[in-house]
């Protein structure tokens, strides 16, 4: 029998564009023990591109602030929560709503939250105005080990 | 810093993007800026873009596509992806983006020669 992962990871980093890939690539190195499979990487990715691309670009409006992630694995279970402390969303069912944006002028597609969804097994967005948000997403790993 | 290969090449009124390694919110805005800059002034009848070396792409580059996507058909001209890997192709169904945009996985070539 495997032993079991258990791990956490906390990072801070800038909200600035240029954090969205290494982001990913950090969170993508984090996973690695758990075992994914290649497609599981390419959707916990995605998830993380859409929540830390939310926080630059909504959250703190294209100000720089810190952007926090953090990461638990348990077993093969992976917990992220991502989180800013911006404007905060209004009315959150509205903004996860497919093609909702407030921002069609700089061309978002507002499909952040749909992919968010399609490639993690659960999500749970919280949100105050003027507080910020946090967004938590689970998915279990390594399913091909089943 | 990494190689800058050159992000467009046009060959009279076609052309094409080749899109970077990840299409995220900060690559889509360099590739929405000089895509933009040349369908301003150039007379551009196709646009394709080339997504052969993309192994990465999410909502924002759906984004930076659907709006690519309604200049053409403002123009009256037609886009293509061409060369998507399974990822990006899995992205664009999702999205819906596949309905609008005619998409091809691999084959090489052919849909460039057709242009003009």
């Amino acid at each position: 029998m495997k032993k079991q992962i258990k791990n956490q990871m906390k990072l801070e980093f800038d909200s600035i564009s240029e954090n969205e890939s290494f982001a990913r690539v950090v969170v993508a190195a984090f996973l690695t023990q758990a075992n994914p499979t290649l497609e599981e990487v390419a959707d916990v990715k995605t998830a993380v591109s859409e929540a830390v691309t939310n926080a630059i670009i909504h959250g703190y409006e294209g100000g720089v602030h810190t952007v926090t992630i953090e990461a638990r694995l348990d077993g093969q279970q992976l917990e992220l929560e991502i989180s800013d402390t911006g404007v905060g969303i209004p009315d959150v069912e509205k903004a996860m709503e497919p093609m909702y944006t407030t921002k069609p002028e700089l061309e978002r597609s507002g499909m952040g939250f749909l992919f968010m969804e399609a490639f993690m097994d659960e999500i749970q967005v919280d949100s105050k105005p003027g507080k910020g948000t946090r967004v938590r997403m689970q998915k279990l790993l390594g399913k091909r080990m089943e | 810093m990494m190689n800058r290969v050159r992000l467009t090449e046009q060959k009279g009124t076609l052309l094409v993007v080749r899109v970077p390694e990840e299409l995220d919110h900060h690559a889509a805005d360099e590739v929405r800026e000089e895509t933009d800059r040349i369908l301003r002034t150039e007379d551009i009848h196709r646009l394709i873009f080339d997504f052969s070396r993309t192994v990465f792409c999410d909502s924002s580059g759906i984004g930076m596509l659907m709006g690519r996507y309604k200049i053409m058909r403002a123009l009256g001209g037609e886009m293509l992806a061409v060369h998507v890997s399974d990822h990006v192709e899995r992205i664009l169904r999702i999205s819906g983006v596949m309905k609008l945009i005619s998409v091809k996985k691999d084959e090489r070539g052919g849909a460039y020669e057709k242009a003009d």
